[in-house]
């Protein structure tokens, strides 16, 4: 069950890279477990490290620099594409971020950051350069209730969308599956008349 | 009132729809595999309720399996321990699984439809992007999340909204040494990796209709990487003729029926699509990509793009992809030396791939210094390709045949490429890392790939092919 979520002001963490596929966000090769838990130290696991070694953090990488933290990501557009793998909204959960800001979201990963409780902020490309102009003591503030996002320092906001559905589980912290089951009677009818 | 193809299919799969919110659809067939089902069955455990619809879900493990000695135990522990909990999960909620050993283990997507379980009109997902594949039958397939998976477990519905249609025309003919691997690698060219996104995307046109079976899979598995919902083509004589006689195909009176049903599955000719696009099938060159996204793709005659001519959307990753790739931009990609070269993935391992590589190297032999792995997409293709001797032209060309799974199309096993060895590969993602931290793939068609295996460097099949008339 998702944890719920209505307004976050937060630093951020700025990744300004396009077309972040969810194999960058999660290799393949972490996604061997079979619990949900865990992911996080592997979240963007070959830009983090040289050669794969904990030891050796890449310096210029956003996650590794102190300067850089809150529970928003902020990434170039089209986050989340290729493969399917909820491991990366696990991760993305695990590390500790609940937003994430983008020009634009892969479909599949944006229903499951959405099944996860991590809510994903769509911009404009404007405001999303915005975000990014600014320093790493700024923060956002995220508004799910009225579904605006604004750049605190400087007072500019956005408005973003989001399905009302998805609003309302993730502002209670409901999921899918508890309607689902709710309405089983209506599925095997359904069914009946199938056959 | 004209319906596409897709909303005729939609349409009856809907349960109920939310006021203000998504549609609940009825889900007819769930592919599972080994590393996205884990934590759905342990949700579904800890809920205490079991898999609804246990006969309607088939399993296979695929991601994970070793390509050399399957009859031995898996090696690698992580491995061994997810392919175990499928094992385990099945049997206890009464899902069959085509586990390895048995005779219809293979690539998820490679065998529903091989077996005859992928059909017009169902409704089809699977906790694996590439689940679009299933719509080159006409029916509305596509990737899940690990929760949907347990969702489809729990209710066999998905809460989904209707997505916008798009439909890609490709008519006219193709110039010899072009497949429907150029096609689909053409297209993510023109309208980039993230051109569909939001969209189901029809393909239609002449070109498509001339294609095989096996070819308009290997279209419809890669409409993910143009970020399409799904992807899918009109069913007619050509998949009937595919289904009919198949494994878990209908039969006798079940047959009429469903093909009564089946015959109805089109675009009405007026039909509305929110976006068209259209290409001549003469314009299609054998593809190859240079980049790191499917889409970062170019003819083989055409130069590496530079700044300047390269898509809008892929300007700002330009740089960083080639430095990735060690290529140059406004270069010529033909030359560029091969270290290895797969043959496999649910896009390109089918009998049909496997014949078009065999008919090609017959009588040549592979680069000295270059590794070829061929790897079919299940247990039926393997036994095919050894019955029709397709395994020793393989032999004597230095291909290794290797056993059905995944691969080195995403290395979860130990077909990885070294970091910074090129791969020609048959896949469908050339992602950073995909195929091992640090690998440079090249996407391409199996004939492509087979020409770069013969010579090492990265050549223009087309001129192989005249040499040999
Ligand atoms: S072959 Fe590759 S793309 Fe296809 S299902 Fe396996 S890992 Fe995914």
């Amino acid at each position: 069950m998702p944890k719920a979520l209505s307004t976050i002001q937060s630093c951020f963490v700025p990744i300004k890279i396009e077309n972040i596929d969810t194999d960058q966000i999660i290799p393949a090769r972490f996604l061997k477990a079979t619990t949900k838990e865990g992911f996080g130290k592997n979240l963007f696991r070959d830009w983090r490290y040289e050669n794969d070694d904990e030891a050796k953090p890449k310096a210029d990488f956003p996650l590794n620099q102190p300067t850089y933290r809150g529970e928003i990501l902020v990434a170039g557009k089209n986050f989340g594409c290729g493969s399917s793998r909820e491991h990366a909204a696990w991760a993305i959960l695990d590390y500790g971020f609940r937003v994430v800001v983008s020009s634009f979201f892969a479909d599949i990963f944006r229903n499951n950051a959405l099944n996860n409780g991590v809510l994903p902020v769509q911009v404009s490309d404007t405001f999303l350069q915005k975000i990014f102009m600014q320093d790493a003591s700024a923060t956002l503030t995220v508004d799910l209730a009225a579904q605006t996002i604004a750049i605190d320092t400087t007072g500019e906001t956005e408005s973003f969308d989001i399905n009302p559905y998805k609003k309302t589980c993730l502002l209670n912290g409901y999921d899918d599956i508890d309607y689902l089951l709710s309405i089983k009677e209506e599925i095997q009818q359904f069914e009946s008349l199938q056959n | 009132m004209p319906r596409t193809l897709f909303e005729k299919i939609w349409d009856t799969h809907i349960v109920k729809t939310i006021d203000n919110g998504p549609s609940v659809l009825y889900i007819d067939r769930h592919f599972i595999h080994e590393v996205t089902s884990p934590q759905a069955f342990t949700g579904l455990n800890q809920r205490g309720i079991r898999v609804l619809r246990p006969q309607q879900t088939i399993a296979t493990a695929d991601h994970n399996v070793p390509t050399l000695n399957q009859h031995l135990p898996i090696k690698e522990e992580l491995s061994r321990l997810q392919v175990e909990a499928l094992k385990k999960n099945c049997a206890e909620h009464g899902i069959e699984l085509y586990g390895l050993g048995h005779p219809f283990q293979g690539i998820v997507h490679v065998i529903g439809p091989e077996l005859g379980i992928t059909q017009p009109g169902m409704t089809i997902v699977c906790g694996d992007s590439h689940t679009s594949t299933h719509g080159a039958f006409g029916s509305i397939a596509f990737g899940i999340g690990t929760s949907e998976v347990e969702m489809v477990f729990a209710s066999q519905c998905l809460l989904q909204n209707k997505p916008k249609l798009m439909r890609i025309t490709i008519d006219g003919s193709l110039q010899k040494g072009v497949v429907s691997k150029d096609i689909v690698l053409h297209i993510l060219s023109v309208i980039t990796a993230s051109g569909a996104t939001g969209y189901a995307v029809e393909f239609a046109g002449s070109a498509i209709r001339a294609l095989s079976m096996e070819a308009r899979m290997t279209i419809c598995n890669m409409s993910i990487e143009m970020g399409g919902r799904c992807g899918l083509i009109a069913p007619d004589e050509i998949t009937f003729n595919y289904i009919k006689g198949r494994t878990f195909a209908p039969q006798g009176e079940a047959w009429d029926k469903e093909m009564a049903r089946w015959q109805t599955l089109y675009s009405d000719a007026d039909a509305v699509f929110d976006k068209e696009v259209f290409i001549k099938g003469e314009d299609i060159e054998p593809m190859i990509t240079y980049g790191t996204n499917p889409g970062m793709g170019i003819g083989i005659s055409q130069l590496i793009p530079t700044t300047e001519t390269v898509n809008e959307q892929d300007k700002s990753g330009l740089a960083r992809s080639l430095a990735y790739m060690g290529l140059e931009a406004g270069t010529s990609i033909r030359g560029q030396k091969i270290d290895y070269v797969f043959i496999g993935s649910c896009t390109n391992s089918r009998i049909e791939d496997l014949r078009m590589v065999a008919s090609f190297v017959k009588g040549k032999k592979k680069a000295a210094d270059v590794e070829v792995w061929i790897v079919p997409g299940s247990k039926q293709v393997e036994a095919q390709a050894i019955a029709e001797g397709i395994d020793k032209i393989f032999e004597e060309a230095g291909f290794q045949l290797r056993q059905p799974g995944c691969s080195a199309c995403l290395g979860m096993n130990e077909d990885k490429i070294p970091a910074g060895k090129y791969c020609i590969s048959t896949s469908n993602r050339n992602f950073e890392g995909r195929q091992g931290a640090g690998a440079r793939t090249l996407l391409a068609s199996p004939l492509t790939a087979a020409a770069a295996a013969v010579t090492g460097v990265v050549t223009d099949v087309r001129e192989l092919m005249l040499n040999n008339n």
